[in-house]
């Protein structure tokens, strides 16, 4: 396959970017899009150009690393990562443009690389639990209903890639949130901080300078991990109780 | 090992609300709730113009005396305007900061344009503008009488006809109606996503709701200018 691909290029946090043209030869349609761009890459490196920076981790699409827009598409036209996608969805000819994250609340490093630190903070603000780690317990010892345990998988599936935020018209961080609080707040083991949780992390979500959510399901759309649109729904549910429920300190 | 102690404050609720992206679109989803609620009654009244000026004007001269005797005279209809007053004005003041805000979260658009959700989503903001604007328009003509062709007091059933019968009264009627319609699709089930009521299960009967509503209501509204235009009521 022969692309014509525009990417994203920018120097720094600090300076101006814009999409430069390259183009690319040779590429089998059996690659993923991130060996694409190493192909890319190694030709820019031996003509003695920067390579293109973009971020990567795993390639196997549960590290939540990778993060292109890929023809205004976060992770591209397949529902799954950057990095799951295949040469095979785009045709010999193509033009492809290649964009970093864009939100606030993500600034570009460099190229194609955001600061998703933003994340961590909220998961910082309530994402954990206080009950003492070691050894795994025995799986009996607390017994968690069927419903609320395939609830809290599907939740805990979200591998925190921003792709939501990155699809979102409003920068919101509202899907991932919803994903760590429900994922969280339905167990026995999260219970003890059922109430702080939610209200923390959206206090810090809002902090960040996320957007809020007009619920227009691009979110849930560009999901690589299918986190439902209805999740929002039941974040939105704990954060009332959660006001009427949490002891009043002061 | 010393626990960190809170001694921070916690704020009030409306404080916290206030402050919070979820509680501000809770004030946008109550706001909008009343205010679809007093459409509903809108609608069955304004059907009244069906039955004659003799019906149509009674309602309008019930709507002054209702709550009485418990009520004084016109306290019920200025009880009702002060809270569908605060109502746009806690859903008007919330929409804008929160588009500020979304818009500062996303300053820079993608190089790469695609068309994002539906036609009723992408329209929330300047649909809601175009419907502030009506309802001054709407007040000015058939409240105030201001701009009211007949302008005659008392005689609502006259003064709809004298609106209906000038081609700029049907026209910013009736797009407005088709505003309102399609901000309470998207308003209404977003409303219930907002206050916690929406899941997967329920997904299809909300959106079902929501669309049922804004067409009864789009179509009640508009089978008025229509049926004076062709003579139905006259």
């Amino acid at each position: 396959m022969k692309l014509t691909l525009r990417v994203w290029r920018q120097k720094n946090a600090d300076a101006p970017g814009a999409m430069a043209t390259y183009e690319v030869d040779g590429i089998s349609e059996d690659m993923s899009f991130l060996e694409m761009l190493d192909t890319l890459n190694e030709e820019l490196i031996l003509r003695g150009e920067d390579p293109v920076a973009f971020d990567h981790d795993c390639r196997e699409g549960i590290c939540g690393a990778c993060s292109l827009v890929i023809n205004g598409d976060a992770h591209g036209p397949e529902r799954t990562t950057s990095c799951q996608l295949h040469m095979r969805s785009f045709e010999d000819g193509d033009t492809i443009d290649v964009e970093p994250w864009r939100a606030a609340a993500f600034p570009v490093v460099r190229d194609l690389v955001v600061d998703r630190s933003a994340f961590d903070r909220i998961i910082q603000a309530g994402g954990y639990i206080s009950a003492p780690t070691g050894s795994a317990p025995e799986a009996h010892a607390t017994p968690v209903p069927k419903a609320d345990a395939d609830f809290a998988f599907e939740h805990a599936e979200c591998i925190g890639c921003g792709a939501c935020v990155a699809a979102c018209p409003n920068g919101s961080a509202m899907l991932f949130t919803s994903a760590k609080v429900n994922h969280l707040n339905v167990l026995p083991q999260g219970a003890p901080e059922r109430e702080t949780r939610v209200l923390d992390m959206v206090r810090v979500m809002d902090e960040e300078g996320f957007g809020g959510c007009t619920l227009t399901g691009e979110c849930a759309t560009a999901c690589p991990k299918g986190i439902p649109l209805p999740s929002i729904a039941a974040m939105n549910k704990e954060w009332l109780r959660a006001n009427r429920k949490a002891p009043r300190r002061g | 090992m010393a626990l960190a102690s809170r001694t921070d404050r916690k704020p009030s609720l409306p404080r916290t609300f206030w402050r919070s992206t979820v509680g501000k679109k809770t004030v946008m989803a109550v706001s909008g709730l009343i205010m679809i609620a007093y459409l509903v009654a809108h609608v069955m009244g304004n059907l009244k113009v069906f039955f004659g000026p003799g019906e149509f004007n009674a309602y309008g001269h019930w709507l002054r005396t209702m709550g009485e005797p418990v009520l004084h005279y016109e306290w019920g209809l200025w009880i009702t305007r002060v809270v569908l007053l605060t109502a746009v004005i806690a859903h008007g003041v919330s929409a804008y900061q929160l588009s500020r805000r979304d818009i500062r979260a996303r300053p820079t658009a993608y190089v790469h344009k695609r068309r994002h959700a539906s036609y009723a989503t992408r329209t929330m903001r300047w649909g809601g503008v175009i419907v502030a604007l009506f309802i001054v328009w709407h007040i000015l003509d058939l409240t105030t009488l201001t701009v009211n062709p007949n302008a005659q007091a008392g005689h609502p059933y006259e003064n709809v006809v004298a609106t209906f019968s000038t081609w700029y009264g049907n026209v910013i009627y009736i797009v407005a109606m088709l505003a309102v319609g399609l901000h309470i699709r998207h308003g209404f089930w977003s409303a219930a996503q907002t206050l916690g009521v929406g899941n997967a299960s329920r997904d299809r009967a909300l959106k079902a709701l929501a669309n049922g509503l804004a067409l009864v209501l789009t179509a009640g509204f508009v089978s008025v200018p229509v049926a004076v235009m062709t003579g139905v009521v006259s």
